[in-house]
């Protein structure tokens, strides 16, 4: 609570000097608006905002959850079959190696303008993260546990089912953590190579206009959508891991 | 009864259990003591058929079985409680990986509850309960395998003095009320001491019996016996003498 207080305080005192330093230095608003002047845009652009920002909401959790599904059958593939992780452990890894703005294009190209390249490109984001938390999680697993299960005749659905996944799921929601907060990233990049809406196609036409104060707009709605998702991932994270320590706290 | 005949074990050619044998009676517990690192996992894992042996044979009431899988229970030094499970979940476990357990299962695991003091907490979580609570829960799990052999590895090693003296009391009524054939790696001599009928002192690198010791004094009587104590310094001589 007290963190909670300090940051907010911090903040605060972020967007008064910086409101502060606009007027002192008498600094254009097409270069950097005040923070007053950007609450008054989103106040006046709310459903131009919230329309945009729905667009990629609707991306981001799509994305999301293709990456999720994904992520579980490859993770625990190369979890049950060794020789699977040893076969696509080094593919996975080079594929960290292409730049995400390389792939968005190619994207657009193939799947067009429309949401799917976005979904894709959120999804291809935060693939990574999750697969490695959810495998990390995984082998983590403490090795008596496993000589348990085993004693117990358990199969092997049966200790994946009742010892291995729910051993995983903090790993997991740590790497969804991070996830959802990147897959923005991944959506707004596609959104800016080529769309007809969302916050990045919101951003790009304001730019080319220098409406300054409505590509800050977009970024205060991202970032309050971000935040929005990490929420929800912690929420989640606290219904289904409430046993576990390292549950988030914030 | 279980027996045990000749087992060998390498790895990279070097032998890690060397032409162990055992014998046990039902009822009985049978302490295997060697210092640390002598092999007592992967004699456990030959046991459970978690890894191949290289050689030997098992027998279970006279009859040879590859392993023992699905008869023999597992307690070690770790409660190995699931912390997503409530107690009455976790002892219920062993039945719960074969089917969903039943009205009487559940009544069952609330006797053993009641039975080892645990009466009222089936609902607590791991996370919410003190060790020696969490390893008379483990203990409960066990008797709910419901097999006639179990495996104790270091069941005492992470507990205090008084919860180690309760669950000593407690493992001796595992083996007299349920009449299970127990069989307990320590490297602790006074628990084998006062809780075995028989003592195997083992050798490290590889794991061979060095010495076999009967207890034959009532374990009621056990605290004061002036022989134990020189059975004790015996025992403790020989470990040293095998670690200088």
């Amino acid at each position: 609570m007290k963190s909670r207080v300090l940051s907010l305080v911090f903040f605060g005192a972020f967007l008064l000097f910086w409101e502060f330093f606009c007027h002192a230095a008498e600094i254009q608003p097409f270069i950097l608006p005040a923070p007053s002047r950007i609450l008054r845009i989103i106040a006046e652009e709310a459903p131009l905002l919230l329309r945009h920002g729905a667009a990629t909401a609707i991306e981001i959790l799509l994305g999301t959850a293709l990456s999720v599904i994904a992520a579980v059958i490859l993770a625990a593939a190369m979890f049950i079959f060794p020789a699977a992780e040893k076969a696509l452990a080094p593919l996975l890894v080079a594929s960290q190696a292409i730049p995400v703005f390389a792939l968005a294009p190619l994207l657009v190209a193939w799947l067009g303008y429309g949401m799917g390249s976005k979904i894709l490109m959120a999804a291809v984001i935060i693939f990574f993260p999750v697969t490695v938390s959810l495998l990390q999680g995984f082998k983590s697993c403490d090795a008596d546990l496993a000589r348990l299960f085993s004693a117990m005749g358990a199969g092997t659905w049966k200790t994946f089912r009742l010892l291995y996944w729910p051993w995983a799921m903090p790993y997991f929601f740590a790497g969804l953590r991070v996830a959802v907060s990147v897959a923005a990233i991944g959506a707004v990049i596609g959104e800016w190579v080529g769309s007809m809406r969302g916050l990045g196609f919101l951003m790009m036409q304001a730019n080319a206009r220098l409406r300054t104060d409505l590509v800050f707009a977009s970024i205060a709605v991202l970032s309050a959508l971000s935040i929005f998702l990490w929420k929800i991932v912690c929420f989640f994270e606290k219904k289904c891991v409430h046993w576990s320590d390292t549950t988030n706290s914030l | 009864m279980i027996e045990i005949r000749n087992f060998t074990k390498s790895f990279h050619n070097r032998l890690v259990i060397g032409d162990f044998s055992l014998f046990a009676r039902e009822g009985t517990l049978t302490a295997l003591l060697g210092p640390s690192g002598c092999g007592k996992s992967t004699f456990f894992d030959l046991l459970m058929g978690n890894i191949s042996r290289d050689g030997g044979k098992l027998f279970l009431s006279g009859k040879e079985i590859p392993h023992l899988k699905g008869t023999a229970a597992y307690m070690s030094q770790k409660d190995l409680l699931l912390p997503w499970l409530t107690l009455r979940e976790n002892a219920l476990l062993p039945i719960a990986v074969k089917k969903t357990p039943s009205a009487s299962d559940i009544r069952e695991a609330e006797e053993l509850f009641e039975l080892l003091g645990l009466s009222g907490s089936g609902d607590l979580y791991p996370r919410h309960v003190s060790g020696g609570m969490a390893q008379r829960c483990t203990l409960a799990r066990t008797i709910l395998f419901r097999t006639p052999i179990v495996l104790l590895d270091e069941p005492f090693s992470a507990v205090d003095a008084i919860t180690r003296q309760t669950l000593r009391s407690l493992l001796l009524l595992l083996r007299s009320r349920f009449r299970k054939t127990l069989l307990m790696i320590t490297h602790d001599v006074e628990d084998a001491l006062l809780l075995a009928d028989s003592i195997i002192i083992l050798s490290s690198a590889p794991m061979t019996a060095r010495e076999k010791l009967a207890i034959p004094t009532p374990k009621e009587n056990r605290q004061g016996d002036p022989s134990l104590q020189e059975k004790k310094e015996r025992i403790l001589a020989m470990l040293q003498e095998k670690v200088s």
